[in-house]
């Protein structure tokens, strides 16, 4: 489901924007622009659509128009012209009068802010309870999910102490629950971790993660890093030092089919391996069984699919093992009812692992290996050849 | 050469506006002049009525609270020298000449410095009135003064009020001004109104400047009030004055010290009140 769409927007700083529209239209960059008119054109056609409880990640260099576009999604800066559609009612933000503004960004939105915003008057519970109170909640509802919400940034024991207080990881810590606490359909987060020493945003990154993992937010993360823009989006939309998006695509897509050479030169120092995640050659299993088959169904089923081997699992769709049709064979011969005591142990590589993590266990397996998730729900399997392919460039087309 | 330029009557026209305003608007200023006297009246007669042991614990006791122990131990001994060159009743009269001064000073210059860093116009307009109100000599203030109110407190405490006001309008405006576009940024995405946003967010973070701005109008309303002993606004002011025209060096000098102690004291206190809230912040 769509939440967000972003059509044909357009940013232009000056005081006559209406004059860089037809050079816009010739395709002057923003330097002959502001030349010729001294309007600045922050972001040209900017064209997405950010779905549903994913990480949507806009990465472009300083300069790009990042930030400008995501204070333009919550009107911290008007667009010059576009259109900017919520969720499935169809509002569009852009004609929204000044009392929807101010309902849409206290229900809809938490912003997160690269310099942490805090304010430096309040407590830690104060300023995470800050957009509740700007909302008029009740003192009893703002300290419970006040605490509730420090709680699950990890920052229980510290509500009553001062942001000067407290390190840059935690302060940005408080500034993600400063805006989950609001409750909001769309996570605006802008840089929110480039302030931060490289080893706090790695942990950052993977806090963020695991909170998403149980929230499952719309977020929209800003970010000049490429690293941290793969390892947290799914999705990535890449701005050029023009304001016009010049790719949108998973991960995966951008390392691999970049759209022009300035995406290319951007993800050339990127370690594939290190990035692509197993999921991305994970193959549905032609075959999966459950124990309590009887060895001569499963053979059946085996040879249907002319298989040699299936991974098999419980009712939950969780992997208890594999089994290979010679192991059904000899259950079938000494007549077992089922085929539970013929399971074997078997390696298995998480969802989130990268090439680089799965390539060793499949290489010392020597063979393939069944993926899933952190729950060791079966998603697949990952064999050693697809991840040479990748590794070596070419696509999965086939 | 000279000859040819007319005389434009600019004396006389201005005090024709005086004196229509005096006849027009006498309602007006017979309410400010009751308002006045009145405040003045009851923060005197409670200063008064007050042991001088008891007013010296609480003072000691909030210079201790709020700056440090120094502070508290030069409050005592100060006010206790003063209680001993007899100037006690002069010190309390000023002190409450200062306090309501002070305070009408703040409840209209605080506003006017958040309309000034919110409007450019008002900003333009009122931009100059402040120049030309912090390079006008002191004494220049007690002409209107006593022009539309006579002589007495009353024209004293409104003379101190016009010439203490312009910190608190300039650093309040200040404060407000030099709160960061983020901090607004992050009021405004969470839905603040533009109430709330002044509130929450640009007072509290302009509060030490704001602070400052008090601490200034405080000392300028020091300086206000002895020159305001010049037309009969009583305390310490009027003793100096009179001991420079008797040509008594000896009264001159310790009300003159009384009042260096008391502004002293103020600035210690309201000073550190503003750097407490600076430290909570950083």
């Amino acid at each position: 489901m769509i939440e967000l769409k972003i059509s044909n927007l357009f940013m232009i700083f000056g005081d006559n924007p209406d004059l860089a529209f037809p050079l816009i239209e010739k395709d002057l960059k923003r330097k002959e622009i502001k030349e010729q008119t001294g309007q600045v054109v922050a972001l040209r056609d900017i064209n997405l659509e950010i779905k549903k409880g994913e990480i949507f990640v806009v990465m472009g260099l300083s300069g790009s128009g990042k930030s400008t576009l995501v204070r333009c999604i919550n009107r911290l800066i008007t667009p010059t012209k576009g259109e900017i559609m919520l969720g499935k009612d169809k509002n569009n933000i852009l004609e929204a009068k000044k009392e929807e503004l101010i309902e849409l960004r206290r229900k809809k939105f938490g912003m997160v802010f690269q310099r942490f915003g805090l304010l430096p008057h309040r407590t830690i519970l104060q300023n995470v309870i800050f957009g509740l109170e700007i909302q008029g909640a009740s003192k009893e509802k703002m300290k419970e999910i006040g605490e509730k919400t420090i709680k699950a940034v990890g920052l229980a024991g510290w509500e009553n102490s001062m942001p000067n207080e407290l390190s840059g990881g935690m302060l940005q810590r408080v500034g993600l629950a400063r805006a989950l606490a609001v409750e909001p359909d769309i996570l605006l987060m802008d840089e929110p971790f480039s302030a931060l020493d490289p080893l706090i945003r790695v942990n950052m990154q993977e806090e963020l993660l695991r909170i998403q993992r149980k929230m499952k937010k719309t977020i929209i993360f800003i970010t000049h890093d490429l690293d941290e823009a793969v390892k947290l989006g799914k999705r990535i939309a890449i701005l050029d030092e023009e304001g016009v998006v010049v790719q949108v695509g998973t991960v995966e897509d951008i390392l691999i089919n970049p759209a022009n050479d300035f995406v290319k030169t951007f993800v050339q120092n990127i370690d594939r391996h290190n990035v692509i995640k197993i999921d991305y050659i994970t193959r549905d299993n032609k075959v999966v069984l459950n124990p309590e088959m009887n060895p001569s169904d499963a053979i059946n089923k085996l040879k249907k699919t002319r298989s040699t081997y299936s991974f098999v699992v419980d009712q939950d769709h969780k992997l208890l093992g594999r089994i290979s049709l010679d192991d059904l064979a000899k259950a079938n011969a000494e007549g077992n009812k089922t085929i539970e005591s013929s399971i074997k142990q078997c390696k298995s590589i998480e969802n989130i692992a990268t090439l680089s993590d799965a390539l060793p266990l499949l290489i010392t397996s020597k063979t393939v290996l069944p993926v899933v998730d952190e729950d060791r729900v079966l998603l697949g399997y990952a064999s050693e050849k697809a991840v040479i392919k990748v590794l070596k460039g070419d696509g999965l087309n086939d | 050469m000279i000859d040819i330029i007319p005389k434009i009557p600019v004396g006389r026209f201005l005090v024709d506006i005086i004196n229509f305003l005096r006849t027009n608007l006498a309602i007006v200023f017979a309410a400010i002049r009751s308002i006045i006297a009145t405040a003045v009246e009851t923060v005197n007669s409670i200063l008064t009525t007050l042991p001088e042991f008891v007013i010296i614990a609480i003072v000691a006791l909030i210079a201790w609270k709020t700056a440090k122990i120094k502070v508290a131990i030069f409050s005592v001994v100060s006010l206790l020298l003063i209680i001993s060159m007899g100037l006690w009743r002069p010190t309390v009269e000023t002190v409450s000449l200062v306090l309501v001064a002070t305070l009408i000073a703040t409840i209209i210059g605080i506003p006017l410095g958040i309309l000034k860093a919110r409007s450019k116009t008002f900003a333009s307009i009122i931009e100059p009135i402040l120049d030309v109100m912090q390079t006008l000599p002191s004494l220049s203030y007690l002409i209107p003064a006593v022009l539309f109110f006579r002589i007495g407190i009353v024209p004293g405490v409104v003379a101190t009020v016009i010439f203490a006001m312009p910190p608190s309008i300039r650093l309040t405006s200040l404060g407000l001004e030099q709160v960061s576009k983020e901090m607004i940024e992050v009021g405004k995405s969470f839905g603040a109104t533009s109430k709330q946003l002044l509130l929450k967010i640009e007072v509290p973070l302009a509060l030490p400047s704001i602070m400052m701005g008090i601490n200034q109008t405080i000392m300028l309303a020091f300086s206000m009030v002895v020159i305001a002993g010049f037309i009969g606004a009583g305390g310490l002011g009027e003793i100096i004055i009179a001991g420079l025209q008797r040509y008594n060096l000896v009264i001159a000098i310790e009300a003159g010290l009384s009042v260096v102690f008391l502004a002293i004291i103020l600035d210690r206190i309201t000073k550190r009140l503003g750097q407490i809230y600076d430290v909570k912040k950083s």
